[in-house]
């Protein structure tokens, strides 16, 4: 479970989400992300480096170059990680609409 | 099918908000939060105590299929019927702090409701471990039938 809260607490820092939105619409390198900020390079790298090890973003080498890109698989996981505490709650509420159905039809009677 | 019940939990907020919509008057809806042994049909619970009122309380226990019993209580702030229901919730004998609770009901027309619900945790940590308690379990429940398959196969 600790890598799960890892990844969530990734994706609570500004930061870090700027990034995932920057690399979310084309694949950068770590120069071109960093110019995006004005705090310093290796503070950059520091959370890029959390976000990859998040494998919230993956490294991909092109000749001397290394550009960062999302890694949906990893999104997915995140945004399905909710699901079970909204089938719990959905659950309830049609047991709660069906009881409440029957209760009306036999008190029309 | 449509998700009539959506969840909204924010990054890095203590709070979470549920919202459904009902194919039921708002009357039934609420009827269904303010009648005991309503209560006791769809959250599959034993209704011990449950004073709808301002300054009321409420007492749950519910038994799983594994014959435990888990124990519910909260303290009813306000209660406004077919509007609000103001109160707080604990679970007994578990790690997690108690949490406040708002529940506002709207009417959408004649025979459909709303229900908001607006969730507050005492840390945003406690939050996201509410939020992942249905995922563990879900997760323990496969654990449990894996061995229960091993256990036969043995």
């Amino acid at each position: 479970m600790n890598l799960r809260r890892d990844v969530f607490q990734a994706i609570a820092d500004p930061t870090r989400r700027t990034i995932l939105l920057l690399v979310a619409a084309q694949s950068m390198t770590a120069g071109a992300i960093a110019a995006n900020f004005e705090t310093s390079r290796p503070t950059v790298s520091k959370h890029l480096q959390i976000l990859t090890e998040c494998e919230l973003l993956e490294q991909q080498q092109d000749g001397r170059k290394i550009y960062y890109h999302l890694n949906p698989q990893k999104f997915k996981e995140i945004a399905d990680f909710i699901e079970p505490f909204r089938k719990f709650w959905d659950d309830r509420f049609n047991k709660l609409e069906s009881v409440m159905k029957n209760y009306s039809s036999e008190n029309d009677q | 099918m449509e998700r009539k019940t959506k969840v909204h939990a924010e990054d890095g907020k203590q709070e979470i908000l549920i919202t459904r919509e009902f194919d039921l008057p708002l009357k039934m809806l609420f009827k269904a939060y303010q009648e005991p042994e309503i209560v006791e049909q769809w959250m599959g619970t034993k209704v011990v105590k449950l004073e709808n009122k301002n300054h009321g309380s409420y007492h749950f226990v519910t038994t799983d299929p594994a014959g435990n019993e888990h124990v519910f209580h909260g303290t009813v702030h306000e209660f406004l019927p077919d509007q609000k229901i103001i109160r707080t919730f604990e679970m007994e004998n578990t790690p997690f702090p108690v949490q406040l609770e708002f529940l506002e009901f709207e009417k959408l027309s004649e025979t459909t409701s709303k229900l908001n619900m607006q969730i507050i945790y005492r840390s945003v940590a406690d939050r996201d471990e509410m939020l992942k308690l249905p995922f563990a379990q879900g997760i323990n429940m496969a654990h449990n039938r894996l061995e229960e398959i091993l256990t036969d196969l043995k």
